[in-house]
């Protein structure tokens, strides 16, 4: 049964990223995974290897989009060429949902390959949600924005980066990608609460988490994807599992990419906080039945 | 002591172009953001500070285009916080976006960097990215100007220009063979059904054919062999004795090559071409019927040798209907 009404994927369980470095061991060893999740870019080409090796993981494998430069918060027009080789993409994986990024990176056609921060204000809010719907509605499938990491914010800000996505997603009316490890790496650069954020978020349109490693600098934090998931992480993302009940679950390794099974068992850590979301739930669903039963 | 001093030289630097494409920054950032045009001002604000060359240590540049110190123009949209300045907030941004290119293009391009050798290639690239940011939402075409640059552009690899272009043409042509798309192949069949003077066929869309004035097929083997070693050693041994020696890698001498560079069974082959047949090749991927582009070859070449090559090209799936 779906956890929320933007996560029939409940089932889904625990992925990791597709990466290169993995493919050989994948497909030669089949090892069992929930699913992976494919960022989108890296196989929206028209031919060759990398679309022989995902169509060779799909036949064993359940795979997710994920992309990295649809930038719902540029100003630029969504770019019919490339919603095209999306869409073509997305029928040939037929992935249950997509994702992408909460911000923007992208202006007159030139691209910064960054996921930049948006300035949180109710005409960006609006701008940004529209542009969310357009792509929606020309790909017909789900779509989930995630939270990015930042580490600069704007003057012209009117509210907390929480209420700004909550703002988009009620007026796309889509789901979200929760990145706790995200949370954590802005709650440190920016000085807020990352419970506060995860409270604060409509926990019944999250559809999907990420989770990762990042790196701790005297005055900052980076978001680098290239350790273990720290147990601040982890902690917060037992209390999001809480409140949203059981969710699509992804880790996310990128760089100093270790074996294929070192990668996977950092991902199952995960079960852990899911088991304890469940039990949780079915303490609570047996506690309203008793009363009931009183009443 | 010559050797030593040429090594300290230091490569000049030279007044690098504004970008093309991105249009130029308000003079200050809007106060408040009521317009999709505001949105685009503070945008278009932050992408021109972004690739805009790092200084030589690295760091963001300390003066804005319009004179200002650019902690100033920093302060007027980023917010501060108790450990770092707006200023060193922008920096983070700015130098995310040239180490991430950088690193792309050092791995897209070992030949040039060959070539140019690391610190040369490095200005190269900045020029080449300052010039030209990317237009493309993938970086997989981030190189895709580079030849082009290098043309327009020749003080950046001076006094190697022409091997440096001959380099990027040969290092872009991977990259269309690696991923670009594989169209039904050309059958007996469709031979036979239409008449030579008539029928007009295409080459496979991840076929290049090159004319280099330098070989530098063999050249760029011999570079990622050497790579390939050094990983190898830096992953086998930490001591220094047994370090394998960076092996140099002599830069080709100048002579025509006709090349194509192409897929098979999804692995990257380098073809040498005989004159003829890479004129053939050319003349039918500009849509000249078969009986005329076999003309293109010249006098000398036999019918058996015209055979022959159509054979090869065949069983490499090298040509296709033109629709």
């Amino acid at each position: 049964m779906p956890a929320n009404s933007f996560n029939g994927q409940t089932d889904y369980g625990i992925g990791i990223g597709l990466r290169v470095p993995h493919y050989a061991h994948i497909l030669e060893k089949k090892p069992v995974v929930d699913w992976f999740e494919i960022i989108s870019e890296n196989f929206m080409v028209d031919g060759g290897r990398p679309l022989e090796v995902l169509d060779q993981i799909m036949e064993q494998y359940r795979v997710v989009q994920h992309g990295v430069s649809m930038y719902f918060g540029s100003a630029d027009k969504p770019d019919r060429a490339h919603l095209k080789k999306l869409k073509a993409l997305v029928k040939r994986t037929k992935t249950p949902w997509l994702s992408d990024h909460l911000c923007w990176g992208s202006v007159d056609g030139t691209y910064t390959h960054d996921l930049l921060p948006m300035p949180y204000t109710f005409a960006s809010a609006k701008r940004t949600a529209e542009k969310i719907r357009q792509i929606r509605d020309f790909l017909e499938i789900p779509i989930c924005v995630e939270n990015v990491s930042s580490y600069a914010e704007y003057h012209v800000s009117e509210m907390t980066e929480w209420e700004f996505l909550t703002e988009v997603v009620e007026r796309a009316d889509c789901g979200i990608l929760l990145d706790v490890n995200n949370i954590y790496v802005s709650s440190k650069n920016h000085d807020f609460n990352p419970y506060d954020y995860i409270n604060g978020v409509p926990h019944h349109r999250v559809g999907q988490m990420h989770v990762a490693g990042h790196t701790k600098f005297e005055k900052y934090i980076l978001d680098t994807h290239d350790h273990p998931v720290l147990d601040p992480v982890w902690k917060l993302y037992a209390h999001a599992t809480k409140l949203c009940g059981v969710t699509a679950t992804l880790l996310e390794w990128d760089d100093k990419i270790p074996s294929f099974d070192e990668v996977h068992n950092e991902a199952l850590k995960a079960n852990e906080f899911i088991d304890g979301a469940k039990a949780a739930k079915k303490a609570r669903t047996k506690s309203n039945m008793s009363k009931a039963t009183r009443a | 002591m010559k050797a030593s001093a040429k090594s300290r030289r230091a490569i000049p630097r030279f007044k690098i172009a504004a970008p093309v494409g991105l249009k130029p920054p308000p003079p200050h950032p809007p106060r408040r953001l009521a317009t999709t045009n505001d949105v685009v001002k503070l945008q278009r604000l932050m992408t021109n500070i972004l690739v805009r060359p790092l200084t030589k240590t690295d760091g963001l540049q300390p003066t804005w285009i319009d004179g200002r110190p650019m902690t100033e123009v920093a302060e007027e949209f980023i917010k501060p916080n108790d450990r770092l300045t707006a200023f060193e907030r922008l920096q983070l941004y700015n130098r995310m976006y040239w180490f991430r290119l950088i690193d792309i293009m050092h791995d897209d391009n070992p030949g040039m960097r060959a070539v140019l050798g690391g610190k040369k290639f490095t200005r190269l690239i900045e020029a080449y990215l300052t010039k030209y940011p990317s237009r493309s939402f993938t970086l997989r075409n981030l190189c895709s100007r580079l030849a082009q640059f290098i043309r327009e552009e020749p003080r950046w690899t001076a006094p190697y220009t022409s091997l440096a272009q001959t380099v990027a043409r040969f290092e872009w042509a991977q990259t269309v063979a690696f991923d670009e798309a594989k169209l039904p192949v050309l059958t007996a069949d469709d031979i036979s059904k239409t008449p030579p003077e008539r029928l007009r066929l295409r080459l496979q869309p991840y076929l290049s054919l090159l004319a280099l004035d330098y070989p530098v097929d063999t050249y760029v083997v011999a570079v990622k062999q050497r790579n390939a070693l050094r990983t190898e050693a830096s992953n086998a041994v930490d001591s220094a004795r047994n370090v394998v020696r960076q092996k140099h890698v002599a830069r080709p001498r100048r002579g025509r090559i006709y090349l194509g560079v192409h897929r098979l069974d999804n692995r990257l082959y380098y073809k040498r071409l005989e004159r003829p047949a890479f004129l053939i090749l050319q003349a039918l991927a500009a849509g000249r019927p078969l009986a005329e582009a076999i003309t293109a070859g010249g006098r000398c070449v036999k019918p058996t040798e015209v055979g022959s090559w159509f054979s090869i090209w065949m069983e490499l799936g090298w040509l296709c209907c033109r629709k």
